[in-house]
């Protein structure tokens, strides 16, 4: 059994939480611990543990004037089965359908994937074409930081000790269409060794704004912006989604690790960018997923 | 620390550190031994329980995280009569083979038969997907989920 004389809190109100957090400052935060319980399991002394279990401020998904606000502690379940989520934020609701398994989708939360950092983090690039906006909260009130400058580096965000995510907001938009598309080792559980989110805002069928987001080919989740650009004013025909993935692809600088090389991830990049801009297009994508 | 569990419909006390697994907690405290530790990093599902119907893995809740929920385990589906055609499919189809990985196999396919009680093939390998079987090869253990969902949903 490990840690098997530690320490674990369970707040009810964030107030609590913080109360808790003051007179332990070297206490951490356990949301659905499929990436926390995994490290600490190498790991012989625990630090004191907060879960945040029963915070029901930290819960729930809403429309609140213009915006979806999705709270932090809303599990990949939660996520894919929101009416709201698949509304208004379609590709976060599909790549919460492929996290993990069925188990891990039931107990991970959003919350705990954007403070875990992973370049590979599924919820990220659906968050970033979707310009969310990150709600950060500690003792002293909150503050809130776009999407795409929470994260620092592999691991490391903008949050600084005593403070927590408490909710991501997303800006309700008309007229958009998007999509997520992974690949990864086993579908099922692997962390995405390449992740794509795209966005659309098509009139006529010419495309008016872009986003694309990349995951794991760079040291955080990016956006290709220049791809997004020079999609700008063209129609969405596979000629176009062909030429933005070899653009997307550009942008990326992946490194090299035991999942895959630095080639092969730049060139899935532009296939699966090719494939998401196909899919919002209408147009079947040639590469399939289950 | 005193902790009040809701496990197969009982509630019941256990002394255990807050960080204690769940698992454990099960294992050693309760005696109810069907739930299997096999990596115990969230990957094989042999530790797979019901939490409020959700299937979870034990080794990745925390004893202090599992108290107001109700959890049920394979001891408490087996106690079920509406599951025994689950437990029989498998044997029919022989699709168990060491055992080792079954007691989370049968509580991955009873999340999934609750939700869908006529799964095609696909919607099974995706619910069974965070569970591994280092024998079978899996072609069985489908089959079996399958015949197990027709009889259940027939009433037969
Ligand atoms: C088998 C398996 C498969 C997986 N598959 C995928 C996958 O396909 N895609 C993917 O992206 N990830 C995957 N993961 C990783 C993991 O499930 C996700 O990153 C998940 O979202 C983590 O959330 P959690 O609630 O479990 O976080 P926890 O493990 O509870 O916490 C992770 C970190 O975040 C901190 N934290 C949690 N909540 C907050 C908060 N509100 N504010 C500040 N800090 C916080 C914790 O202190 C900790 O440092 C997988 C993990 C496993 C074990
Ligand atoms: S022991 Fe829990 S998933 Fe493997
Ligand atoms: S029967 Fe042996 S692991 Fe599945």
């Amino acid at each position: 059994m490990n840690a098997s004389n530690g320490v674990a809190f369970t707040p009810r109100t964030c107030e609590e939480l913080f109360g808790v957090w003051a007179g332990q400052p070297e206490a951490r935060l356990l949301a659905g611990g499929t990436d926390l319980l995994v490290r600490l399991k190498k790991v012989a002394a625990w630090p004191p543990l907060i879960a945040l279990e029963r915070v029901s401020e930290l819960r729930g998904i809403q429309c609140v004037n213009g915006w979806l606000q999705i709270r932090a502690c809303s599990t990949y379940c939660e996520l894919a089965e929101d009416h709201f989520v698949q509304a208004y934020a379609p590709a976060l609701a599909e790549a919460a359908r492929d996290v993990g398994a069925p188990a891990i989708r039931a107990r991970g939360t959003l919350g705990g994937n954007l403070a875990n950092a992973s370049p590979a983090g599924d919820s990220i690039p659906p968050l970033y074409v979707a310009d969310a906006l990150v709600e950060l909260r500690s003792a002293a009130g909150t503050r809130e930081v776009p999407i795409t400058e929470f994260f620092r580096g592999p691991g490391q965000t903008l949050l600084q000790p005593q403070e927590l995510i408490c909710a991501v907001r997303l800006p309700i938009r008309r007229g958009w269409r998007e999509a997520f598309v992974r690949l990864g080792q086993r579908a099922a559980l692997t962390i995405a060794k390449v992740s794509v989110a795209v966005a659309v805002r098509v009139e006529r069928d010419v495309v008016q704004e872009a986003r694309i987001a990349l995951g794991a080919v760079a040291p955080t989740v990016i956006r290709a912006r220049e791809a997004e650009v020079w999609l700008c004013g063209r129609r969405l025909d596979e000629k176009t989604c062909e030429a933005a993935g070899a653009a997307a692809a550009r942008a990326a600088e992946p490194i090299s690790d035991i999942r895959s090389v630095a080639d092969y991830r730049r060139a899935m990049c532009a296939v699966l960018v090719r494939e998401a801009l196909c899919r919002v297009s209408g147009q079947r994508g040639v590469h399939e997923h289950a | 620390m005193s902790y009040t569990l809701h496990i197969n419909g009982q509630l019941v006390s256990v002394q255990a550190p807050g960080t204690a697994r769940l698992l454990d907690v099960l294992r050693e405290e309760l005696g109810l031994t069907g739930t299997k530790e096999g990596c115990g990093e969230g990957e094989c599902g042999a530790c797979a329980v019901h939490m409020d119907g959700q299937l979870v893995n034990a080794c990745l809740v925390l004893v202090c995280q599992a108290e107001g929920h109700e959890i049920t385990t394979i001891e408490g589906v087996a106690a079920q009569a509406r599951w025994r055609p689950l437990f029989d499919a498998f044997v029919e189809c022989g699709a168990v083979q060491c055992g080792f990985c079954m007691p989370g196999m049968v509580m991955a396919a009873a999340a999934l038969l609750r939700e869908r009680p006529r799964p095609s093939e696909a919607e099974i390998v995706r619910g069974l997907s965070g569970n591994l079987c280092r024998c079978t090869g899996y072609r069985k253990i489908i089959t079996a989920v399958q015949r197990a969902g027709e009889r259940i949903a027939s009433g037969s």
